[in-house]
């Protein structure tokens, strides 16, 4: 299971067929398991890493440190899903250390991210602060290095 | 005008030329091949490695080093077959560190033949064997194996070709080209038969670590009474996927080592220090990496070999290494033939079997050291070959 599931990290795309092989199984064994894997939600979706920024469009990221003032029962939960239902918002994660929350918001401009910053999350209730990083390069994302140079340099054949 | 050919010493003469040169040049010239002719992984070295030798190299790692090698490398590679073998090898003076597996079977042969003795080499084998032997002033004695037997080589196959001048024997396991490995029982058929008739055995170990489906590899001089009589060649090329390195060592008696150790220091001085501070980090923290690239081979090894069967090639799983040696006696064409017509039609490079030796002859030698995707694509355009010839 898990070595499927590192196959599948590493390229969704792959065919049953393949898989099957290398895994040394039969083939209605890698469907059922990859079935299984969906409906229990251990695999939650395939996604496809694309390089926007080559295809031409600019897009900002911003990191955002949020603090938020955890309230009675829920804790943070509640207020982690006011922030997570919005669309601009691509991850949240609960921190530990000197802020709460970790916002990642990716927008069309500087500008329309710094609005929502400042509309919407700065002004949910129990928000108490945020911090803005706007995200200039990316290097590497998700495992996979951005530029990677390291072609293959072995000659064609050797003994 | 000087005939410089017939200035050439005539033991160059006898070495035998490349049986993959011609088909290299026509593989370069196509920028849509996809090769599975290449002998080396298909990774590059893991960055902790590289990173250490840079560190090294901002430290002033830049001298020679004793001729032996680096004593901290010495060590480590000691606590390596300590730890995966538990065999002693003391690092002062049963060690020697040099300019990969390649020089280390070179120095062992010029340090034990006399001209005319007779080195036996089960057949197919890594190129080098038969051309070190001839170079070291020895006669090279192909002992041919069969696929009926996966390979193998046994104390029977060997005897037929023992004479008062047999030396040495030497031996690549887990093998190049055919993935070969032998069991405990093979291995000490062979080391009886090296006791019976007096030889030393050189054991080329540097796919030892890549062997799969849970078969672990028998280091050769962990067999009763071997120790002493075995010359052990490892490396760090397809381990740690640090061929460019240029890093290997050989292990043996005192004497053996002293006696590599006189050619090693006229000839090379030392290995690259570069490439033994890298070493000695690939010892200290590279398992974890090496057993994700062996955990890779391995799928494709099932890839592959999936891939020939249905295709209906005559195949064995191979257990060790990168390689799969697939017979293509069925298409009625010579090794050579098939791997023109393969290259010239589907543009797939492969090396033809009986580069390995005449036995390797009706057989062609694929590396499955490179992507799925490749592996794949090469799968295809070899079964749509088949199809149409
Ligand atoms: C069986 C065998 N021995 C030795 C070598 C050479 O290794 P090194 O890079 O350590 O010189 C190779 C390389 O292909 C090999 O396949």
């Amino acid at each position: 299971m898990r070595e499927l599931l590192q196959l599948l990290e590493h390229d969704a795309r792959r065919p049953v067929k393949e898989l099957a092989a290398m895994l040394n199984k039969p083939e209605f064994e890698i469907e059922e398991a990859i079935k299984k894997l969906e409906d229990d939600r251990i695999i939650m979706s395939y996604n496809t890493l694309i390089d926007w920024e080559k295809f031409g469009d600019h897009n900002v990221t911003s990191v955002i440190e949020v603090n938020v003032a955890p309230q009675r029962e829920v804790g943070f939960d509640a207020i982690a899903e006011r922030i997570y239902r919005f669309d601009e918002v691509k991850s949240v994660f609960l921190m530990s250390g000197s802020f709460d929350l970790l916002v990642i918001i990716e927008g069309q401009s500087l500008n329309k991210v710094a609005d929502f910053v400042a509309r919407r999350l700065s002004t949910i209730e129990g928000v108490t602060s945020t911090r803005s990083h706007f995200m200039l390069k990316a290097y590497k994302k998700d495992g996979t290095i951005i530029d990677d140079k390291e072609d293959d340099r072995r000659l064609v054949m050797t003994p | 005008m000087n005939d410089w050919e017939q200035a050439l010493s005539d033991t160059v003469d006898l070495v035998p030329p490349s049986g993959i040169r011609k088909f290299f040049d026509v593989a370069v010239s196509m920028d849509d091949v996809i090769t599975l002719g290449i002998g080396e992984p298909d990774f590059v070295t893991p960055w902790h490695i590289r990173e250490s030798c840079v560190y090294g190299l901002e430290k002033g790692y830049t001298s020679y080093s004793t001729n032996k090698g680096m004593l901290p490398l010495r060590q480590e590679i000691a606590n390596l077959y300590k730890k995966n073998y538990a065999i002693d090898y003391n690092p002062a003076e049963e060690i020697i560190v040099t300019v990969g597996v390649s020089e280390a079977v070179d120095l062992a042969l010029r340090a034990i033949l006399n001209p005319g003795d007779e080195v036996l080499i089960p057949e197919p084998c890594y190129v080098s064997y038969k051309a070190c032997v001839i170079l070291a002033g020895g006669k090279p004695v192909p002992v041919p194996t069969k696929i009926e037997n996966e390979f193998r080589v046994t104390a029977a196959d060997l005897k037929k070709f023992v004479t008062p001048a047999t030396k040495a024997l030497l031996i690549g396991y887990p093998n190049n080209p055919t993935g070969t490995i032998l069991t405990e029982e093979e291995l000490n058929g062979l080391a009886k038969f090296a006791e019976k008739y007096n030889l030393i055995v050189l054991s080329d170990e540097i796919y030892g670590d890549l062997t799969y489906g849970g078969l672990e590899h028998i280091c050769f001089s962990t067999l009763p009474g071997m120790k002493d009589r075995t010359i052990l060649f490892n490396g760090f090329s397809k381990a740690y996927a640090m061929t460019g390195w240029r890093l290997g060592y050989a292990m043996a008696n005192p004497v053996f080592i002293e006696a590599m150790n006189k050619i090693h220091q006229y000839t090379m001085l030392c290995a690259p220090v570069t490439a033994q501070v890298a070493g000695i980090e690939a010892l200290r923290n590279g398992e974890k990496n090496m057993h994700k690239m062996i955990n890779e081979y391995d799928q494709r090894r099932h890839l592959i070999y999936e891939g020939f069967c249905r295709m209906g090639l005559k195949t064995f799983e191979p257990k060790g290494a990168f390689y799969i040696f697939p017979s293509i006696k069925e298409t009625g064409m010579t090794s050579e033939e098939f791997v023109e017509n393969l290259l010239e039609r589907e543009h797939v490079a492969v090396i033809p079997g009986n580069a390995f030796g005449e036995c390797g002859e009706g057989f062609i030698r694929c590396s499955y050291a490179t992507s799925v995707d490749k592996i794949a694509g090469a799968l295809n355009r070899i079964e749509n070959f088949l199809k149409n010839i």
